[in-house]
Order: C-alpha cells, then structure tokens, then sequence
C-alpha cells in the first residue's frame, strides 16, 4: 500500500487508515478554508456570506466528529465534548447571522445600488 | 422716710445726667438748632439738674448730720447730743433697706462723754448698684461710697462745672459758625477753614463731669479707675480741642502719655491691694452665701483700720499671709490633712508676722502705687509737665479741667485714700508735695503767658494740698481744694475774659485794662486775694486765708514734731510768699498801670454778660467759702465728719526710711503757739510778696529788667521750666526715639533683608520649578501625545475599508496564532 506514496506523506494515512476523527478533520478543514477563500476573493456581499456558511459548517463538522461515538478510538474513551449540542447552536447562529447579514446587505444595496464589498470602504480611516 | 437713704439715688441721679446729656449732644448735636447752638443748653441744663440735685443731697446730708464745730476741744461738749439724732437716722435707714446690699458705718460712740477714748467714725453710706461680675475673689461692680467728703465735692464739681458751662456757652460763640484758625497755616499758605465744632466742646464737656462725678461717687478703686480714665480721655479731647494745631494735639498727647505713667502705678497699686485683700471696696458690705448666711466683707477702710483695734492702721491680715507665703506654704504642708488646723494655725501666728514688720511693704507700695496715680493726674513732681501744656485747650477746659475739678481728683482720691496709708507713704507724699509747690511757684514768676501763670499756679496749689494731706493734715488738704477750686476756676475764667478781650495770652501786651474791664479786673483781683490767703488775721479772711492757714499750721506743727523734716514747713511758707509775688505780677501787669500796646488796649472791651455773671458767682464763693455759719456750718468742719476713723489721734511709725515719723493729730495745729506762728508767717509772706510784685511792677521802683539781668542765670533757668521738658527729652524722649530708631533699623535692615532674602530665593525656586515644569513634565506629555499621534497616523492606513482585506487580515492572522501555539505547546510525546 506503500505505493499510494503519491500522496503527501503527511496525508498518506487517509487512505491506509480506517475512517476516523481525522477524515471528518480534514473534510472540516477543507470546507473551511474554502469558505475562508470565497471570503476573501468574492466581491459579491452575497458570496462573502455563503463563505461564511462553509466556514460554520467546516467547524460544525469537527463539532459532529469529536462527538460521534462511532468515530472514537478503541479504548472507548470519548474526547467529552457535547459536540452536538454546539454544532446545533452553531446552526442556529448561523441562522441569525444570515438574517442579520442579509439585511445589511439589502440596505447596503438600497444605498449604494451594488453589493460590490469593495465599494463599502465608508469605514476607511 | 429716711431722707438720708434717699442720697444713692439723688447723687447717682446727679451723676448720671451729664451723661445723658453727652450722649444727646453725640447723636443730635449737630442738628440742635442752627451750627448745635442748642446744644449748650443741653449741656448746662443737664449740668443745672445735677447742680440741684446735688444740693438738694447737701442739704439732705447737712439735715440729717447736723455739722457742728467737732475739732475744737470746746466744741465737744456741745457736740454729744447731736450726733445721737444721726445715729438713729443711720439705724433706720439700715434698718429699712438691709436688702440692698446696702452697708452703713453707723457712728457708734460708745462714750460720748469722752471724745477721744471714743474714736471717731465718720458717718458713710456705700453700696453696690449693679454688680459687673463676681467670681472668685474678684468683685467688680459700680457701687457708692458717701460720706460728707462725696456730698461736698459734688456740689463743688457741679456748681463750678455750671458757672463754666455758662460761661463757655459765650465764650465759645467763634464755634457757632466757621472758624479760620490763624494758627494753623496750610501748604497752600492759607490759614486752616474749617466748621465749627460748638456741640463737640459741650460734648466732651458733659462726659467729662459724668466721669469726675464717677470719681467721686465711687465705691471701689476698680471704679475710681475706670472712671480715672475717662477723666483723662475726656482731657485729651478738650486739650486737643483745637486739634488742627500742632502744639495742642502734642500737649493732649503729652498729657495723656504722662498720665499713662503714673496710672501704671496706680494700676501696681490696686494689683498689690487686691491680690493680697481680694477686695477694692472702701466700705464693708455683707455677702448671702449659697446656704443663706450672712458673711460680712470687710472694706479696705475696715481692713487697715480694724475697729476692735481701735481703728489703728494695721498691716491687714491678707498682706501679712502674703507677705509671709513661704511660712504659710509650710504651715499649710504640714497640716495638709486637717486644713482647718493649717487655718487656725496661720491666724495665731500673724500677729507676730506683723511684729516682725512682714507686709509692711506691700503696704508701702499700695499706698506709694495709688499716689503714683494721683501724682500724674495732680500733676505733681515728676509728671507735673503736662499741666501747663494742657492751656493749650480753649479756657473753660482750662478752668474746669486743669484747675478746679480734674486735677483734684488726684487729691481728693489721696484724701479718699487717706487711711490706708501708712507714715513712709505719707513721707513720700509730702515731700513730692513739697517739692512739686516749690518748683511750680517759682516757674510762674518768670512766665509771661497769663494762662500758664495760673497753670504752675494750680500745680503749685495742688503741691500745697499734698503736702497737707502728706504731713497729716487731712481737713486742711481737702478744704485747700474746695477753696482752691473755687478760686481757680475764678481766676482762669478771669484770665479767659482777658483772653477773649486782648486776642492773646502775653501779659507783655496788656496793662491798663481795669478801666476797660472793670467787672473781670475786680473779680480776678478777688481771686488773687483769695489764692494769697489774704485776710485779717485772727479775724476774717477769704477762703484762701482759712484753708492756707491750716495747711500752714499743719506742716508746722508736723515738723515741730519731726525737725529732721522741718524743710517742708519752709517748703510751705516759701511757697506762700512765691503764691502773693506771682499772682500779684499776674494781677498788676494785666490790669494796672499803662497799656503796653495800645492796639490791644483799644480793641478791648468788658466780655458779654453771660461770662461775667459766673465770674461774679464764683468771686463770691471764693471769698466766703472758707469761713462758717455761727452754728458751725462751714466746709471745714463738714469735712471734719468725714476725717477717716482713727486719724483724728496722730500716728507714729514707718519703718521703710529708717526712722520712726510722727503725725500730730490735727487738732493740735489750732494749738496758740503753733497756729499764731502760722498765721503771722502766712500773712507777713503774703504781704511780702504782694509789695514786692507790687514794688516791680506797679510802683515801678524796682526795674524788672534789672532784676532779671540781675540774676540772668537764675532767670533763665526759671523761664526755662528749671530744663524739666529739655530733662525729658534727653532722658526719655531721645532715649525712646533712640531705640526706636534701632528697633526700626533692626527691623529694616535685618527682618526685612531677611524676608526679602526668604521672598527672593523662593521666586528663584519658583522659576526653576515653572522651568522643569514646562521642558521636562510638559515635554513628556507633549512627547507621549505625539507619539501617539504619529502611531495613530501611521496604523491609520491599515484602516482600509476593504473588507476583503479585513477577511484575509483575519485568516492570517488566525493562521499565525494557530502556528505559534502549536509551536509552543507541543503535546509531549507518549
């Protein structure tokens, strides 16, 4: 199994380990840092806000993975987190920011007629 | 009802008139009628009212204690009955009214067979009106004390004070509207313009005789004291009535400093009584104790002439204690478990304390201590210099003030004093007396100014009656004063008149003026009779002839009884002869012979009614006042009921110069031997000095000039004042200004350097202080400001408004801190 060396070493575990906390880890991480980019590149206020989502929903993810029983180690020990719970107020957060967040943008568009982020800089010192 | 229990109120009434009136003419008087003329009125009807109340308590007094002849030795026969009326009028009145605090020496002869086993106690009545405050051993309260000595002086002081209100409400008139005072030049070479002062004069006036009357109403030395100096501030308000002048405001400051002197004495006098007596009171009086007992308190009288010691004077017990504080302080150790022993103990062993002579002399000060303050309001040697100064007031201050009234306060509080004081300070008091009569006598031959004739005059005069008072003579002191006042007051109103007529003082301006003022020349001449003593003798003679005698008689007989001091009989009669000279040149160059400036003489003129009628009263008085009524009624004899008890008998004693002196009972002196030889002295003195004044200066067979040239040395230390103001100044008056002039230079150059130091270095540290404050604390802040403002410029530009930016700022920014901690915190292995 060596010869998937292709992949980096670091990485290499993904493929000769069974599906654990790491996986769901590195899905998280992907989804986040795709949302952190779509943040910073997308000129669209709307676009920065779907950003925003996959950042949540990559955390949410590690949330939901620390917390699966079925994802823990064999000596049974759980990590402890009530990591549902928290991935439940994430969502709900989430929920809240994206009324919040809409509405800015609906005004911010009343305002300047774009949501164009690049042309909110009222705030530059 | 008792009349004589009425006199607290008729002689408090009498004395508090004037007050009133002093205190409408303060607040109205300018606005009573045109310039204040009104308020003479005020004034002389207020002094009227106490005029007739005060004679209204004469003749209360002279009603209820008949006086009689009471020193001739044929007289006391006659003399025992009446008395006993008296004596039951005392009872009753003590007896009506024990409530008020009110205290009577009832004359208690028990013998009345035998005058002198008896010894005399003069009849008094004293009391308190209203107590100030009362704590401890301090009683200070304004009370009375009279005795026919009060009764007496207020009639003198009121009927003089009269006539003088009467006539300075003429005399006075320039006041009623503005005055140019020609004597008082201004920078702009004009002379002084200024409103008339009418209502001040009477002003002062009225306070004056309210505060003479407290001298003599008093019934305690706190009292006398307070009201001493009222006297002098109401002197230095008439004295420096023309104030605008130099010279009159520096003599009314003279005066009053002088005085200040001898009051500082007065004052170590009344500490040395109280703090050893614990009273001031003359008379006894008796205190309601918290439990309801009657506690008797012994006067001063009482203390140092205990009756049950036959009023003896003694040393008092409380001057014995203090005298002898070191044994009492050991008594009192050794007994500090039984007080009531250390007491018991104290009392058995004063009497000998008192033979060992301890307290004597807290005596000697006491006494020398309240004359101290006499000797600077009678103007006696050494503080005599302000006296004629003080002529600079107008002439009724001068008449009033500084001859009849104010002046005899001295005496009269010498007399009131009288038997507490011992043979040394009796001594002390003659000879200052002696000395004073002297000098002034010969000062007022040389003068020219006719107002200071009479000034050295009166202190002469006033030498006269402390001598007689010195040497025991008691009546013959007291009754020179009433006459004097008299004849005093007469003769400066007279000088007054002549004033008011001439416009000047110079007696080398007038002459001749008797047939142009005939009413003034022939009053003055009275007067001038009157101070010489002249008289027929053995017959009839003014005032003068009568109370000089005495005095005369007094001194003789006191220096036949103590030759060693014979020198004050010669001081007396010298004196006699020096009174007739002066007063006769007085007299002869004023109105005799021919007018020295006929400018004067022209413009001279009789002064109006109004100052001659009080002229003519008192020219009146000064010639009868002296002799008696057949019934014995005569001033005289009335001051003989109020000789203080046990100084009728002589006294022996002194022990402060070393030598033992014996007073001569005054009775005595009317001896034959002793009185003819006084009276043959008195007359051929007189009628010396009358011939030669009148040799000089009326038959002009004795040139003045060349007598002056004669004795140039002589004559000029005479007009010099004997160098007393030139003595001063270089002992006292260059000597202040000296250390004054240290002091200031001290104080200047050193005090102020150093301040001044203190002020410069401090404004140097201020200015180093203001220095850092604005380079280094300023500059810090000022420096951290602009940092911060150079840092807020600075991190400004980050501030884009980019959001994307602020995303990518975040994620780094995250990622970095996620980098260092997991640099940090690495989980250990295993």
């Amino acid at each position: 199994m060596t010869s998937l060396a292709g992949f980096p070493p670091l990485f290499g575990f993904l493929v000769t380990e069974p599906v654990s906390v790491s996986h769901y880890l590195v899905v998280g991480a992907i989804l986040f840092t795709a949302g952190v980019v779509c943040m910073a590149i997308k000129r669209n206020a709307l676009g920065v806000l779907m950003g925003i989502e996959l950042v949540l929903n990559g955390a949410n993810i590690n949330f939901v993975a620390f917390a699966s029983p079925y994802l823990q180690s064999t000596d049974g020990r759980s990590l402890g987190l009530d990591g549902d719970v928290i991935a439940v107020f994430v969502i709900l957060l989430a929920a809240a920011e994206a009324a919040v967040a809409l509405a800015i943008v609906l005004n911010f568009y009343n305002n300047h007629a774009t949501v164009d982020v690049d042309r909110a800089d009222d705030l530059k010192g | 009802m008792d009349l004589a229990s009425q006199l607290p109120l008729l002689l408090g009434l009498a004395w508090l008139t004037p007050l009133v009136s002093f205190v409408a003419i303060l607040f109205f008087g300018p606005r009573m009628g045109p310039h204040g003329r009104n308020a003479a009125w005020v004034a002389t009807a207020a002094i009227v009212t106490s005029l007739v109340m005060s004679l209204t308590a004469f003749f209360v007094w002279i009603g209820t204690h008949p006086v009689v002849a009471a020193h001739h030795a044929e007289a006391h026969a006659s003399a025992e009955a009446v008395p006993g009326v008296a004596h039951a009028a005392d009872r009753v009145a003590a007896d009506a009214s024990p409530a008020k605090d009110e205290d009577h020496h009832g004359k208690d002869h028990k013998d009345h067979g035998d005058a002198h086993a008896a010894p005399h106690v003069p009849v008094s009545y004293s009391g308190d009106w209203y107590t100030l405050y009362e704590g401890g051993r301090l009683r200070l309260s304004i009370g009375w004390y009279i005795d026919s000595l009060t009764v007496l002086m207020f009639v003198v002081v009121t009927f003089i004070a009269t006539c003088i209100h009467i006539y300075a409400s003429g005399y006075m008139h320039d006041e009623l509207h503005d005055v140019t005072d020609h004597e008082v030049s201004l920078a702009n070479g004009h002379h002084l313009h200024r409103p008339g002062r009418f209502p001040r004069f009477f002003q002062a006036l009225s306070l004056f005789c309210f505060s003479m009357l407290g001298i003599v109403i008093a019934g305690n030395l706190a009292m006398v004291f307070v009201f001493w100096e009222l006297v002098g501030i109401c002197s230095w308000f008439l004295i420096g009535f023309y104030y605008e002048r130099k010279s009159a405001s520096t003599a009314a400051n003279k005066a009053f400093i002088v005085n200040r002197v001898g009051d500082f004495g007065m004052l170590i006098g009344l500490m040395a009584l109280w703090g050893s007596l614990g009273t001031l009171h003359f008379g006894d009086s008796t205190a309601v104790g918290d439990d309801g007992i009657s506690v008797p308190r012994p006067g001063l009288f009482s203390l140092f002439r205990p009756a049950d010691g036959g009023h003896a004077l003694q040393v008092p017990d409380g001057m014995v204690t203090a005298a002898a504080s070191d044994e009492v302080a050991v008594i009192a150790a050794d007994h500090a478990l039984h007080p009531a022993d250390a007491s018991s103990e104290i009392a058995a062993r004063i009497p000998g304390w008192r033979e060992s002579g301890l307290g004597g002399w807290l005596l000697f000060v006491a006494g020398v201590g309240i004359f101290c303050g006499c000797v600077g309001k009678s103007a006696q040697f050494p503080l005599s210099v302000w006296l004629p100064d003080a002529m600079e007031g107008p002439t009724p201050v001068s008449a009033l003030v500084h001859s009849a009234t104010m002046v005899a306060a001295g005496v009269y509080l010498v007399g009131r004093f009288f038997p507490v004081l011992s043979p040394d300070v009796l001594l002390v008091i003659a000879y200052t007396g002696g000395i004073t009569l002297f000098i002034a006598a010969t000062i007022a031959l040389v003068a020219n100014d006719i107002k200071r004739v009479l000034a050295y005059s009166t202190v002469s005069q006033l030498g006269y009656m402390m001598l007689a008072l010195g040497v025991g003579g008691w009546t013959a002191g007291l009754f020179h004063l009433v006459t004097h006042a008299f004849f005093k007051s007469l003769l400066f109103l007279c000088s007054g008149s002549v004033i008011h007529a001439c416009h000047t003082n110079d007696m080398r301006k007038m002459g001749g003026l008797l047939k142009v003022m005939p009413w003034t020349g022939y009053t003055m001449l009275v007067g001038c009779l009157a101070i010489i003593g002249a008289g027929v003798p053995f017959v009839i003679g003014l005032s003068g002839y009568y109370s000089k005698d005495s005095i005369l008689a007094q001194a003789l007989s006191f220096s036949k009884a103590n030759p060693q001091h014979s020198i004050l009989f010669y001081a007396v009669a010298g004196g006699a002869a020096l009174t007739a000279f002066y007063m006769f040149r007085l007299w002869f160059m004023t109105f005799m012979g021919e007018p020295r400036d006929h400018h004067i003489a022209a413009h001279a003129h009789e002064s109006p009614n109004v100052m001659v009628a009080p002229l003519v009263m008192l020219a009146v008085l000064a010639v009868v006042a002296g002799g008696a009524l057949p019934g014995g009624l005569g001033i005289a004899n009335l001051l003989e009921q109020a000789r203080p008890a046990g100084t009728a008998e002589g006294m022996t004693g002194g022990f402060v110069f070393g030598e033992s002196l014996t007073f001569p009972a005054e009775h005595e002196s009317h001896a034959g031997a002793i009185h003819v030889t006084a009276t043959l002295t008195a007359f051929a003195t007189a009628l010396g000095g009358v011939l030669l004044a009148a040799a000089m200066y009326l038959w002009n067979v004795l040139s003045p000039a060349a007598v002056a040239t004669a004795l140039r040395p002589l004559y000029t230390f005479l007009a010099n004042r004997w160098y007393f103001d030139e003595l001063y100044d270089v002992v006292f008056v260059k000597p202040t200004f000296g250390i004054a002039a240290l002091a200031s230079g001290i104080d200047r150059g050193i005090i102020d350097k150093l301040i001044d130091g203190i002020a410069w270095t401090a404004r140097r540290f201020a200015g180093m202080d203001a220095w850092l404050d604005r380079h280094l604390v300023d500059g810090l802040v000022n420096a951290t400001a602009n940092a911060t403002w150079t840092v807020g410029i600075r991190l400004r530009s980050l501030q884009t408004g980019r959001l994307r930016q602020y995303v990518m700022f975040i994620v780094v920014g995250t990622v970095a801190l996620f980098a260092l901690a997991s640099m940090a915190f690495r989980v250990p292995a295993g």
